[in-house]
Protein backbone atom coordinates (compact mmCIF):
# COMPACT_ATOMS: atom_id res chain seq x y z
CA UNK A 1 0.00 0.00 0.00
CA UNK A 2 1.29 3.38 -0.92
CA UNK A 3 1.36 6.31 1.48
CA UNK A 4 -1.45 7.93 -0.53
CA UNK A 5 -3.70 4.96 0.16
CA UNK A 6 -3.18 5.32 3.91
CA UNK A 7 -4.70 8.79 3.88
CA UNK A 8 -7.91 7.60 2.21
CA UNK A 9 -10.61 5.27 3.41
CA UNK A 10 -12.39 3.04 0.88
CA UNK A 11 -16.18 2.87 0.90
CA UNK A 12 -17.56 -0.15 -0.94
CA UNK A 13 -21.02 -1.45 -1.69
CA UNK A 14 -21.70 -4.61 -3.69
CA UNK A 15 -24.60 -5.42 -5.98
CA UNK A 16 -25.13 -9.11 -6.51
CA UNK A 17 -27.30 -10.68 -9.19
CA UNK A 18 -28.17 -14.26 -8.29
CA UNK A 19 -30.18 -16.60 -10.48
CA UNK A 20 -33.12 -18.19 -8.68
CA UNK A 21 -33.02 -21.94 -9.34
CA UNK A 22 -36.44 -22.37 -10.90
CA UNK A 23 -37.23 -24.84 -13.68
CA UNK A 24 -38.96 -22.22 -15.83
CA UNK A 25 -38.40 -18.52 -16.50
CA UNK A 26 -39.81 -15.65 -14.45
CA UNK A 27 -42.70 -14.72 -16.74
CA UNK A 28 -43.03 -17.69 -19.13
CA UNK A 29 -42.72 -21.48 -19.13
CA UNK A 30 -39.44 -21.66 -21.08
CA UNK A 31 -36.76 -23.83 -19.50
CA UNK A 32 -33.90 -22.22 -17.58
CA UNK A 33 -31.51 -25.13 -18.20
CA UNK A 34 -27.93 -23.98 -18.77
CA UNK A 35 -25.96 -24.96 -21.87
CA UNK A 36 -28.82 -25.55 -24.35
CA UNK A 37 -28.26 -24.64 -28.04
CA UNK A 38 -28.79 -20.88 -28.60
CA UNK A 39 -32.41 -19.73 -28.82
CA UNK A 40 -33.87 -23.16 -28.09
CA UNK A 41 -35.58 -21.98 -24.88
CA UNK A 42 -37.51 -19.00 -26.18
CA UNK A 43 -41.15 -18.06 -26.70
CA UNK A 44 -43.16 -14.94 -27.61
CA UNK A 45 -42.96 -13.67 -23.98
CA UNK A 46 -39.17 -13.81 -23.55
CA UNK A 47 -38.59 -12.68 -27.15
CA UNK A 48 -40.78 -9.64 -26.57
CA UNK A 49 -43.09 -10.43 -29.49
CA UNK A 50 -46.17 -8.21 -29.82
CA UNK A 51 -49.21 -9.25 -27.81
CA UNK A 52 -47.39 -11.59 -25.42
CA UNK A 53 -48.21 -11.18 -21.73
CA UNK A 54 -46.06 -12.10 -18.71
CA UNK A 55 -47.39 -14.46 -16.02
CA UNK A 56 -45.42 -14.58 -12.78
CA UNK A 57 -43.67 -17.77 -11.61
CA UNK A 58 -44.83 -18.56 -8.05
CA UNK A 59 -41.63 -20.40 -7.11
CA UNK A 60 -39.49 -17.41 -8.13
CA UNK A 61 -41.49 -15.27 -5.69
CA UNK A 62 -41.17 -17.93 -3.00
CA UNK A 63 -37.39 -18.20 -3.51
CA UNK A 64 -37.00 -14.43 -3.46
CA UNK A 65 -38.92 -14.25 -0.19
CA UNK A 66 -36.63 -16.97 1.17
CA UNK A 67 -33.70 -14.70 0.24
CA UNK A 68 -35.35 -11.73 1.95
CA UNK A 69 -35.99 -13.66 5.17
CA UNK A 70 -32.47 -15.16 5.21
CA UNK A 71 -31.01 -11.65 4.85
CA UNK A 72 -33.18 -10.31 7.67
CA UNK A 73 -35.20 -8.08 5.33
CA UNK A 74 -38.71 -6.81 5.70
CA UNK A 75 -40.79 -8.70 3.16
CA UNK A 76 -43.41 -6.52 1.53
CA UNK A 77 -46.88 -8.06 1.37
CA UNK A 78 -47.62 -5.99 -1.72
CA UNK A 79 -44.81 -5.27 -4.15
CA UNK A 80 -44.67 -4.10 -7.70
CA UNK A 81 -42.89 -4.74 -10.98
CA UNK A 82 -41.58 -1.83 -13.02
CA UNK A 83 -40.19 -1.37 -16.48
CA UNK A 84 -36.57 -0.26 -16.72
CA UNK A 85 -36.33 1.26 -20.18
CA UNK A 86 -33.20 1.11 -22.30
CA UNK A 87 -32.15 -0.15 -25.69
CA UNK A 88 -29.63 -2.92 -26.16
CA UNK A 89 -29.77 -5.91 -28.51
CA UNK A 90 -29.93 -8.43 -25.67
CA UNK A 91 -33.11 -6.80 -24.34
CA UNK A 92 -35.86 -7.73 -26.81
CA UNK A 93 -38.72 -5.68 -25.30
CA UNK A 94 -36.76 -2.47 -25.00
CA UNK A 95 -37.23 -2.71 -21.24
CA UNK A 96 -36.29 -5.05 -18.45
CA UNK A 97 -38.99 -6.06 -15.98
CA UNK A 98 -37.53 -5.25 -12.58
CA UNK A 99 -38.70 -3.71 -9.32
CA UNK A 100 -38.15 -0.06 -8.47
CA UNK A 101 -40.61 1.46 -6.03
CA UNK A 102 -41.99 -1.08 -3.55
CA UNK A 103 -39.45 -3.91 -4.01
CA UNK A 104 -40.21 -7.32 -2.48
CA UNK A 105 -37.50 -7.18 0.24
CA UNK A 106 -35.93 -4.18 1.99
CA UNK A 107 -33.75 -3.22 4.97
CA UNK A 108 -31.86 -6.32 6.06
CA UNK A 109 -28.32 -7.13 7.17
CA UNK A 110 -25.85 -9.98 7.37
CA UNK A 111 -22.86 -10.48 9.61
CA UNK A 112 -19.36 -11.22 8.35
CA UNK A 113 -16.50 -12.60 10.43
CA UNK A 114 -13.35 -10.50 10.25
CA UNK A 115 -10.18 -10.90 12.28
CA UNK A 116 -11.15 -7.84 14.31
CA UNK A 117 -14.50 -9.48 15.10
CA UNK A 118 -17.96 -9.73 13.55
CA UNK A 119 -19.21 -6.87 11.38
CA UNK A 120 -22.77 -6.12 10.32
CA UNK A 121 -23.28 -5.24 6.66
CA UNK A 122 -26.60 -3.70 5.67
CA UNK A 123 -28.78 -4.96 2.84
CA UNK A 124 -30.64 -2.08 1.18
CA UNK A 125 -32.97 -4.23 -0.88
CA UNK A 126 -33.34 -7.59 -2.60
CA UNK A 127 -35.71 -7.39 -5.54
CA UNK A 128 -36.83 -9.68 -8.33
CA UNK A 129 -36.02 -9.04 -11.98
CA UNK A 130 -35.52 -10.85 -15.27
CA UNK A 131 -32.15 -11.54 -16.89
CA UNK A 132 -31.27 -10.29 -20.39
CA UNK A 133 -30.02 -12.37 -23.32
CA UNK A 134 -26.38 -13.00 -24.18
CA UNK A 135 -24.37 -11.25 -26.88
CA UNK A 136 -21.51 -12.91 -28.72
CA UNK A 137 -19.14 -11.01 -30.99
CA UNK A 138 -17.43 -13.42 -33.40
CA UNK A 139 -13.94 -12.31 -34.42
CA UNK A 140 -13.84 -10.42 -37.70
CA UNK A 141 -17.60 -10.53 -38.22
CA UNK A 142 -19.59 -7.34 -38.93
CA UNK A 143 -22.38 -8.72 -36.72
CA UNK A 144 -23.01 -9.54 -33.11
CA UNK A 145 -25.08 -12.62 -32.29
CA UNK A 146 -27.81 -12.71 -29.68
CA UNK A 147 -28.98 -15.79 -27.75
CA UNK A 148 -32.19 -15.27 -25.76
CA UNK A 149 -32.08 -18.48 -23.72
CA UNK A 150 -31.24 -16.43 -20.64
CA UNK A 151 -33.80 -13.75 -21.44
CA UNK A 152 -36.41 -13.83 -18.69
CA UNK A 153 -34.46 -16.09 -16.31
CA UNK A 154 -35.39 -15.04 -12.75
CA UNK A 155 -32.79 -13.13 -10.75
CA UNK A 156 -32.72 -11.60 -7.33
CA UNK A 157 -30.67 -8.41 -7.18
CA UNK A 158 -29.21 -7.90 -3.74
CA UNK A 159 -28.09 -4.33 -3.13
CA UNK A 160 -25.67 -4.10 -0.23
CA UNK A 161 -25.23 -0.91 1.80
CA UNK A 162 -21.91 0.96 1.41
CA UNK A 163 -20.74 -0.52 4.72
CA UNK A 164 -17.62 -2.31 3.46
CA UNK A 165 -14.26 -0.64 4.16
CA UNK A 166 -11.74 -2.93 2.45
CA UNK A 167 -11.40 -5.42 -0.37
CA UNK A 168 -11.05 -8.15 2.26
CA UNK A 169 -14.41 -7.21 3.79
CA UNK A 170 -15.99 -7.15 0.32
CA UNK A 171 -14.70 -10.66 -0.44
CA UNK A 172 -15.92 -11.93 2.94
CA UNK A 173 -19.37 -10.39 2.38
CA UNK A 174 -19.59 -11.99 -1.04
CA UNK A 175 -18.59 -15.39 0.32
CA UNK A 176 -21.13 -15.19 3.12
CA UNK A 177 -23.89 -14.10 0.74
CA UNK A 178 -23.07 -16.98 -1.59
CA UNK A 179 -23.03 -19.48 1.29
CA UNK A 180 -26.43 -18.20 2.47
CA UNK A 181 -28.03 -18.42 -0.99
CA UNK A 182 -26.67 -21.95 -1.44
CA UNK A 183 -27.75 -23.04 2.05
CA UNK A 184 -31.34 -21.93 1.40
CA UNK A 185 -31.27 -23.78 -1.93
CA UNK A 186 -32.15 -20.88 -4.23
CA UNK A 187 -28.84 -20.43 -6.07
CA UNK A 188 -25.95 -22.69 -7.11
CA UNK A 189 -23.24 -20.11 -6.40
CA UNK A 190 -21.63 -20.58 -9.79
CA UNK A 191 -19.57 -17.48 -10.59
CA UNK A 192 -18.10 -18.93 -13.78
CA UNK A 193 -21.44 -19.71 -15.43
CA UNK A 194 -22.75 -16.34 -14.30
CA UNK A 195 -25.52 -17.55 -12.00
CA UNK A 196 -23.93 -15.47 -9.20
CA UNK A 197 -22.57 -12.11 -10.44
CA UNK A 198 -21.18 -9.11 -8.66
CA UNK A 199 -20.70 -5.41 -9.39
CA UNK A 200 -18.83 -3.19 -6.94
CA UNK A 201 -19.40 0.49 -6.18
CA UNK A 202 -16.12 1.89 -4.93
CA UNK A 203 -15.17 5.33 -3.66
CA UNK A 204 -12.53 6.71 -1.33
CA UNK A 205 -12.63 9.65 1.09
CA UNK A 206 -9.99 11.32 3.22
CA UNK A 207 -9.78 9.50 6.57
CA UNK A 208 -12.11 11.28 8.99
CA UNK A 209 -14.40 12.77 6.34
CA UNK A 210 -18.08 11.92 6.76
CA UNK A 211 -19.31 12.43 3.19
CA UNK A 212 -18.71 9.77 0.58
CA UNK A 213 -16.43 10.48 -2.37
CA UNK A 214 -17.40 10.10 -6.02
CA UNK A 215 -17.86 6.42 -6.84
CA UNK A 216 -17.05 4.25 -9.80
CA UNK A 217 -18.89 1.05 -10.63
CA UNK A 218 -16.70 -1.99 -11.31
CA UNK A 219 -17.95 -4.76 -13.58
CA UNK A 220 -16.58 -8.03 -14.92
CA UNK A 221 -15.28 -9.18 -11.55
CA UNK A 222 -16.66 -12.67 -11.44
CA UNK A 223 -14.31 -14.45 -9.08
CA UNK A 224 -13.46 -13.87 -5.43
CA UNK A 225 -9.86 -13.19 -6.45
CA UNK A 226 -10.85 -10.56 -9.02
CA UNK A 227 -13.16 -8.84 -6.54
CA UNK A 228 -10.25 -8.32 -4.17
CA UNK A 229 -7.77 -7.34 -6.89
CA UNK A 230 -10.14 -5.00 -8.72
CA UNK A 231 -11.18 -3.18 -5.54
CA UNK A 232 -7.58 -2.88 -4.33
CA UNK A 233 -6.54 -1.50 -7.70
CA UNK A 234 -9.43 0.95 -7.78
CA UNK A 235 -8.78 2.20 -4.24
CA UNK A 236 -5.13 2.87 -5.13
CA UNK A 237 -6.11 4.54 -8.39
CA UNK A 238 -8.72 6.83 -6.82
CA UNK A 239 -6.40 7.69 -3.92
CA UNK A 240 -3.66 8.83 -6.27
CA UNK A 241 -6.16 10.79 -8.39
CA UNK A 242 -7.26 12.70 -5.27
CA UNK A 243 -3.69 12.99 -4.03
CA UNK A 244 -2.79 14.66 -7.33
CA UNK A 245 -5.50 17.24 -6.65
CA UNK A 246 -7.79 15.90 -9.35
CA UNK A 247 -11.37 14.66 -9.16
CA UNK A 248 -12.59 11.08 -9.53
CA UNK A 249 -14.95 10.71 -12.47
CA UNK A 250 -18.20 8.90 -11.86
CA UNK A 251 -18.08 6.09 -14.42
CA UNK A 252 -18.39 2.38 -15.04
CA UNK A 253 -15.06 0.57 -15.21
CA UNK A 254 -14.24 -2.95 -16.33
CA UNK A 255 -11.71 -5.21 -14.66
CA UNK A 256 -9.07 -6.54 -17.03
CA UNK A 257 -7.62 -9.65 -15.47
CA UNK A 258 -4.72 -9.99 -17.90
CA UNK A 259 -3.51 -6.45 -17.18
CA UNK A 260 -4.52 -6.43 -13.53
CA UNK A 261 -6.27 -3.07 -13.80
CA UNK A 262 -9.65 -1.43 -14.28
CA UNK A 263 -10.33 0.74 -17.31
CA UNK A 264 -13.30 2.95 -18.18
CA UNK A 265 -16.05 1.32 -20.17
CA UNK A 266 -16.75 3.42 -23.26
CA UNK A 267 -19.24 5.89 -21.86
CA UNK A 268 -22.76 5.51 -23.09
CA UNK A 269 -24.03 8.23 -25.34
CA UNK A 270 -26.46 9.52 -22.77
CA UNK A 271 -26.58 9.54 -19.03
CA UNK A 272 -28.47 6.67 -17.41
CA UNK A 273 -32.13 7.55 -17.54
CA UNK A 274 -34.23 4.44 -17.29
CA UNK A 275 -37.64 6.14 -16.95
CA UNK A 276 -38.94 3.46 -14.60
CA UNK A 277 -42.68 3.13 -14.43
CA UNK A 278 -45.03 0.44 -13.06
CA UNK A 279 -45.47 -2.36 -15.59
CA UNK A 280 -49.10 -2.16 -16.74
CA UNK A 281 -48.99 -5.85 -17.73
CA UNK A 282 -48.31 -6.91 -14.15
CA UNK A 283 -50.64 -6.02 -11.30
CA UNK A 284 -49.09 -5.76 -7.82
CA UNK A 285 -47.72 -9.00 -6.33
CA UNK A 286 -49.75 -9.81 -3.22
CA UNK A 287 -48.41 -12.37 -0.76
CA UNK A 288 -50.30 -13.23 2.40
CA UNK A 289 -48.82 -13.65 5.86
CA UNK A 290 -49.45 -17.42 5.83
CA UNK A 291 -47.33 -17.78 2.66
CA UNK A 292 -44.45 -15.85 4.24
CA UNK A 293 -44.82 -17.80 7.52
CA UNK A 294 -44.66 -21.09 5.70
CA UNK A 295 -41.44 -20.04 3.93
CA UNK A 296 -39.99 -18.91 7.25
CA UNK A 297 -40.88 -22.23 8.90
CA UNK A 298 -39.27 -24.24 6.11
CA UNK A 299 -36.07 -22.18 6.23
CA UNK A 300 -33.02 -24.44 6.67
CA UNK A 301 -30.27 -23.60 9.15
CA UNK A 302 -28.18 -20.67 7.86
CA UNK A 303 -24.38 -20.99 7.56
CA UNK A 304 -23.68 -18.65 10.50
CA UNK A 305 -25.86 -20.75 12.84
CA UNK A 306 -24.33 -23.93 11.51
CA UNK A 307 -20.79 -22.65 12.11
CA UNK A 308 -21.68 -21.61 15.65
CA UNK A 309 -23.15 -25.05 16.34
CA UNK A 310 -20.07 -26.79 14.95
CA UNK A 311 -17.86 -24.74 17.25
CA UNK A 312 -20.02 -24.76 20.37
CA UNK A 313 -21.60 -28.22 20.29
CA UNK A 314 -18.86 -30.14 18.52
CA UNK A 315 -15.75 -28.28 19.63
CA UNK A 316 -14.44 -27.62 16.09
CA UNK A 317 -12.10 -24.71 15.38
CA UNK A 318 -13.72 -21.67 13.72
CA UNK A 319 -11.60 -22.40 10.65
CA UNK A 320 -12.83 -25.99 10.32
CA UNK A 321 -16.41 -24.87 10.95
CA UNK A 322 -16.13 -22.22 8.22
CA UNK A 323 -14.69 -24.65 5.66
CA UNK A 324 -17.39 -27.26 6.35
CA UNK A 325 -20.26 -24.74 6.32
CA UNK A 326 -19.11 -23.08 3.09
CA UNK A 327 -21.09 -25.62 1.05
CA UNK A 328 -24.37 -27.07 2.35
CA UNK A 329 -23.71 -30.56 0.96
CA UNK A 330 -20.24 -30.68 2.54
CA UNK A 331 -21.72 -29.76 5.91
CA UNK A 332 -24.53 -32.31 5.39
CA UNK A 333 -21.97 -35.02 4.56
CA UNK A 334 -19.91 -34.20 7.63
CA UNK A 335 -23.01 -34.35 9.82
CA UNK A 336 -24.21 -37.60 8.25
CA UNK A 337 -20.85 -39.25 8.99
CA UNK A 338 -20.91 -37.88 12.51
CA UNK A 339 -24.44 -39.17 13.06
CA UNK A 340 -22.95 -42.69 13.00
CA UNK A 341 -21.18 -41.78 16.21
CA UNK A 342 -24.49 -41.33 18.05
CA UNK A 343 -23.92 -39.97 21.52
CA UNK A 344 -20.16 -39.83 21.01
CA UNK A 345 -20.53 -37.16 18.30
CA UNK A 346 -18.31 -34.58 19.94
CA UNK A 347 -15.53 -37.18 20.16
CA UNK A 348 -15.69 -38.04 16.49
CA UNK A 349 -16.09 -34.44 15.31
CA UNK A 350 -12.43 -33.46 14.95
CA UNK A 351 -11.14 -36.61 13.22
CA UNK A 352 -14.17 -36.78 10.91
CA UNK A 353 -13.80 -33.05 10.10
CA UNK A 354 -10.14 -33.71 9.27
CA UNK A 355 -11.09 -36.46 6.85
CA UNK A 356 -13.71 -34.29 5.17
CA UNK A 357 -11.54 -31.17 4.89
CA UNK A 358 -8.19 -32.76 4.04
CA UNK A 359 -9.28 -35.66 1.89
CA UNK A 360 -12.95 -36.04 0.94
CA UNK A 361 -13.57 -32.39 -0.05
CA UNK A 362 -10.52 -32.44 -2.32
CA UNK A 363 -11.67 -35.44 -4.30
CA UNK A 364 -15.40 -34.61 -4.24
CA UNK A 365 -17.14 -33.77 -7.47
CA UNK A 366 -18.92 -30.53 -6.63
CA UNK A 367 -21.33 -29.21 -9.23
CA UNK A 368 -23.38 -26.25 -8.07
CA UNK A 369 -25.52 -27.39 -5.16
CA UNK A 370 -24.65 -31.05 -5.74
CA UNK A 371 -21.63 -32.84 -4.33
CA UNK A 372 -20.57 -36.45 -4.81
CA UNK A 373 -18.04 -37.83 -2.35
CA UNK A 374 -15.63 -40.73 -2.84
CA UNK A 375 -17.34 -42.89 -0.21
CA UNK A 376 -20.74 -42.74 1.53
CA UNK A 377 -20.78 -40.86 4.84
CA UNK A 378 -21.45 -44.08 6.76
CA UNK A 379 -18.27 -45.61 5.30
CA UNK A 380 -16.22 -42.61 6.36
CA UNK A 381 -17.53 -43.00 9.91
CA UNK A 382 -16.74 -46.71 9.84
CA UNK A 383 -13.19 -45.99 8.67
CA UNK A 384 -12.52 -43.53 11.48
CA UNK A 385 -14.01 -45.92 14.01
CA UNK A 386 -11.53 -48.59 12.87
CA UNK A 387 -8.80 -46.05 13.66
CA UNK A 388 -10.42 -45.11 17.00
CA UNK A 389 -10.51 -48.76 18.05
CA UNK A 390 -6.86 -49.26 17.15
CA UNK A 391 -7.73 -51.81 14.47
CA UNK A 392 -5.82 -49.84 11.81
CA UNK A 393 -3.37 -46.96 11.93
CA UNK A 394 -4.11 -43.62 10.26
CA UNK A 395 -1.56 -44.45 7.56
CA UNK A 396 -3.30 -47.70 6.74
CA UNK A 397 -6.67 -45.94 6.94
CA UNK A 398 -5.70 -43.67 4.03
CA UNK A 399 -4.95 -46.69 1.86
CA UNK A 400 -8.15 -48.40 2.98
CA UNK A 401 -10.14 -45.28 2.02
CA UNK A 402 -8.64 -45.27 -1.47
CA UNK A 403 -9.45 -48.91 -2.00
CA UNK A 404 -12.94 -48.64 -0.48
CA UNK A 405 -13.64 -45.71 -2.81
CA UNK A 406 -12.27 -47.49 -5.85
CA UNK A 407 -14.13 -50.75 -5.27
CA UNK A 408 -17.25 -49.22 -3.75
CA UNK A 409 -17.07 -51.47 -0.69
CA UNK A 410 -17.07 -50.82 3.06
CA UNK A 411 -13.71 -50.06 4.73
CA UNK A 412 -14.24 -52.94 7.18
CA UNK A 413 -14.45 -55.32 4.24
CA UNK A 414 -11.16 -54.02 2.81
CA UNK A 415 -9.45 -54.42 6.18
CA UNK A 416 -10.86 -57.93 6.56
CA UNK A 417 -9.97 -59.13 3.06
CA UNK A 418 -6.47 -57.72 3.06
CA UNK A 419 -5.70 -58.75 6.63
CA UNK A 420 -4.81 -55.15 7.47
CA UNK A 421 -5.73 -55.36 11.12
CA UNK A 422 -3.11 -53.66 13.18
CA UNK A 423 -0.99 -56.08 15.17
CA UNK A 424 -1.36 -55.22 18.82
CA UNK A 425 -0.30 -58.67 19.93
CA UNK A 426 2.64 -57.81 22.16
CA UNK A 427 4.31 -61.19 21.78
CA UNK A 428 4.30 -60.99 17.97
CA UNK A 429 5.65 -57.44 17.95
CA UNK A 430 8.24 -58.26 20.58
CA UNK A 431 9.49 -61.14 18.43
CA UNK A 432 9.80 -58.75 15.49
CA UNK A 433 11.68 -56.22 17.65
CA UNK A 434 14.11 -58.86 18.90
CA UNK A 435 14.75 -60.03 15.33
CA UNK A 436 15.51 -56.46 14.19
CA UNK A 437 17.83 -55.82 17.14
CA UNK A 438 19.64 -59.11 16.57
CA UNK A 439 20.11 -58.34 12.87
CA UNK A 440 21.66 -54.85 13.43
CA UNK A 441 24.29 -55.08 16.19
CA UNK A 442 26.28 -52.10 14.89
CA UNK A 443 23.24 -49.77 14.98
CA UNK A 444 22.31 -51.04 18.45
CA UNK A 445 25.77 -50.19 19.72
CA UNK A 446 25.69 -46.75 18.15
CA UNK A 447 22.23 -46.06 19.58
CA UNK A 448 23.29 -47.10 23.05
CA UNK A 449 26.39 -44.95 22.58
CA UNK A 450 24.16 -41.87 22.27
CA UNK A 451 22.97 -41.70 18.64
CA UNK A 452 19.35 -41.46 19.66
CA UNK A 453 18.22 -40.51 16.19
CA UNK A 454 18.68 -44.16 15.25
CA UNK A 455 15.50 -44.98 17.16
CA UNK A 456 13.49 -44.12 14.05
CA UNK A 457 15.58 -46.61 12.09
CA UNK A 458 14.52 -49.43 14.41
CA UNK A 459 10.87 -48.36 14.33
CA UNK A 460 11.01 -48.40 10.54
CA UNK A 461 12.52 -51.87 10.44
CA UNK A 462 9.91 -53.25 12.85
CA UNK A 463 7.07 -51.64 10.93
CA UNK A 464 8.44 -53.16 7.76
CA UNK A 465 8.67 -56.58 9.42
CA UNK A 466 5.02 -56.27 10.54
CA UNK A 467 3.98 -54.98 7.10
CA UNK A 468 2.99 -51.63 8.56
CA UNK A 469 0.42 -53.20 10.81
CA UNK A 470 2.30 -53.03 14.09
CA UNK A 471 0.51 -50.76 16.53
CA UNK A 472 2.96 -47.82 16.62
CA UNK A 473 2.42 -47.23 20.32
CA UNK A 474 3.24 -50.84 21.21
CA UNK A 475 6.25 -50.86 18.87
CA UNK A 476 7.64 -47.70 20.47
CA UNK A 477 7.20 -48.99 24.01
CA UNK A 478 8.78 -52.36 23.28
CA UNK A 479 11.75 -50.91 21.39
CA UNK A 480 12.39 -48.45 24.20
CA UNK A 481 12.49 -51.16 26.81
CA UNK A 482 14.51 -53.61 24.69
CA UNK A 483 17.08 -51.06 23.48
CA UNK A 484 17.32 -49.26 26.80
CA UNK A 485 18.43 -52.43 28.53
CA UNK B 1 -50.50 27.65 -20.51
CA UNK B 2 -47.46 27.38 -18.29
CA UNK B 3 -44.09 26.47 -19.77
CA UNK B 4 -44.05 22.96 -18.25
CA UNK B 5 -41.71 21.30 -20.69
CA UNK B 6 -38.83 22.73 -22.66
CA UNK B 7 -37.93 21.83 -26.22
CA UNK B 8 -34.63 20.46 -24.91
CA UNK B 9 -36.55 18.02 -22.71
CA UNK B 10 -38.64 16.88 -25.65
CA UNK B 11 -35.48 16.28 -27.67
CA UNK B 12 -33.96 14.30 -24.79
CA UNK B 13 -37.02 12.11 -24.30
CA UNK B 14 -37.22 11.52 -28.05
CA UNK B 15 -33.60 10.40 -28.13
CA UNK B 16 -34.09 8.04 -25.17
CA UNK B 17 -37.03 6.51 -27.08
CA UNK B 18 -34.98 6.40 -30.31
CA UNK B 19 -37.44 8.71 -32.07
CA UNK B 20 -36.28 11.07 -34.78
CA UNK B 21 -38.33 14.27 -34.66
CA UNK B 22 -38.44 17.15 -37.11
CA UNK B 23 -38.28 20.71 -35.85
CA UNK B 24 -41.98 21.10 -36.51
CA UNK B 25 -42.73 17.93 -34.50
CA UNK B 26 -40.62 19.10 -31.59
CA UNK B 27 -42.66 22.29 -31.56
CA UNK B 28 -45.97 20.44 -31.77
CA UNK B 29 -45.11 17.79 -29.14
CA UNK B 30 -43.82 20.42 -26.73
CA UNK B 31 -47.27 21.98 -26.79
CA UNK B 32 -49.09 18.62 -26.58
CA UNK B 33 -46.91 17.29 -23.77
CA UNK B 34 -47.39 20.55 -21.88
CA UNK B 35 -51.16 20.09 -22.18
CA UNK B 36 -50.85 16.59 -20.72
CA UNK B 37 -48.74 17.85 -17.85
CA UNK B 38 -51.27 20.64 -17.23
CA UNK B 39 -53.98 18.02 -17.00
CA UNK B 40 -51.95 16.04 -14.45
CA UNK B 41 -51.32 19.24 -12.52
CA UNK B 42 -55.07 19.72 -12.36
CA UNK B 43 -55.49 16.18 -10.95
CA UNK B 44 -52.82 16.96 -8.39
CA UNK B 45 -55.12 19.55 -6.87
CA UNK B 46 -57.42 16.78 -5.64
CA UNK B 47 -57.11 15.78 -1.99
CA UNK B 48 -55.95 12.14 -2.18
CA UNK B 49 -54.79 11.76 1.42
CA UNK B 50 -57.23 8.91 2.08
CA UNK B 51 -56.79 7.18 -1.28
CA UNK B 52 -54.22 4.36 -1.30
CA UNK B 53 -51.65 4.72 -4.07
CA UNK B 54 -52.06 2.35 -7.00
CA UNK B 55 -50.41 1.65 -10.31
CA UNK B 56 -53.48 -0.05 -11.70
CA UNK B 57 -56.80 1.25 -12.95
CA UNK B 58 -58.37 -2.11 -12.14
CA UNK B 59 -58.04 -3.80 -8.77
CA UNK B 60 -56.23 -7.04 -9.45
CA UNK B 61 -53.33 -8.90 -8.03
CA UNK B 62 -50.75 -10.59 -10.23
CA UNK B 63 -51.87 -14.13 -11.03
CA UNK B 64 -49.11 -16.67 -10.52
CA UNK B 65 -48.39 -19.91 -12.34
CA UNK B 66 -46.67 -23.07 -11.15
CA UNK B 67 -42.99 -23.46 -11.98
CA UNK B 68 -43.25 -25.97 -14.80
CA UNK B 69 -41.04 -25.82 -17.88
CA UNK B 70 -42.73 -26.43 -21.19
CA UNK B 71 -41.47 -26.30 -24.77
CA UNK B 72 -41.10 -22.86 -26.31
CA UNK B 73 -41.30 -21.84 -29.94
CA UNK B 74 -38.54 -24.00 -31.32
CA UNK B 75 -35.63 -22.45 -33.16
CA UNK B 76 -37.22 -22.47 -36.61
CA UNK B 77 -40.27 -20.52 -35.47
CA UNK B 78 -38.06 -18.20 -33.42
CA UNK B 79 -35.89 -17.56 -36.48
CA UNK B 80 -38.79 -17.01 -38.88
CA UNK B 81 -39.55 -13.35 -38.09
CA UNK B 82 -35.87 -12.43 -37.52
CA UNK B 83 -34.47 -9.94 -40.08
CA UNK B 84 -31.08 -11.67 -39.83
CA UNK B 85 -30.17 -15.05 -38.39
CA UNK B 86 -26.71 -16.62 -38.07
CA UNK B 87 -25.48 -19.71 -36.27
CA UNK B 88 -28.75 -20.19 -34.42
CA UNK B 89 -28.70 -16.60 -33.19
CA UNK B 90 -30.37 -13.29 -33.95
CA UNK B 91 -27.75 -11.30 -35.87
CA UNK B 92 -27.48 -7.57 -35.25
CA UNK B 93 -25.04 -4.88 -36.39
CA UNK B 94 -21.86 -5.32 -34.40
CA UNK B 95 -22.30 -3.87 -30.90
CA UNK B 96 -18.68 -3.39 -29.84
CA UNK B 97 -15.46 -2.82 -31.70
CA UNK B 98 -13.18 -5.48 -30.23
CA UNK B 99 -13.47 -9.22 -29.85
CA UNK B 100 -14.24 -9.12 -26.15
CA UNK B 101 -17.38 -10.73 -24.91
Amino acid sequence: MSAATDRYEPVIGLEVHAQLLTASKLFCGCSTAFGAPPNSHVCPVCLGLPGALPVLNRRAVEYAIRVGLALGCEVRRSSRFARKNYFYPDLPKGYQISQYELPLNESGAIEIEMEAGPKRIGIVRAHVEEDAGKNVHPTGSPTSLVDFNRSGVPLVEIVGAPDLRSAAEAAEYLKELRAILMAIGVNDGNLEEGSFRCDANVSVRPVGQAEFGTRTELKNINSFKFVRQAIDFEVRRQSSVLEAGEAVRQETRLWNDARGETFPMRSKEEAEDYRYFPDPDLPPVEVDAAFIDRIQNEMPELPSARRRRFVKALGLSTYDAAVLASHPRVADYFEAALAEYGAARAQGAKPVANWVINTLMKTARIDGLEAIFAVPAAHLAQLQKLVDEGTISLTVARKVLDEAAERGVAPAQVVEEKGLCQVSDVAAIEAACRDVIAAHPAEVEAFRGGREKLFGFFVGKVMKATKGQGNPKVVNELLHSLLGA
Amino acid sequence: MAERITKAEVVKVARLARLELTGEEIERFSTQLAAILDHVAMLERLDTRDVPPTAQAIRLEAPMREDEARPGLGRDDAAAPAPAWEEGCFAVPRIIAGDEK
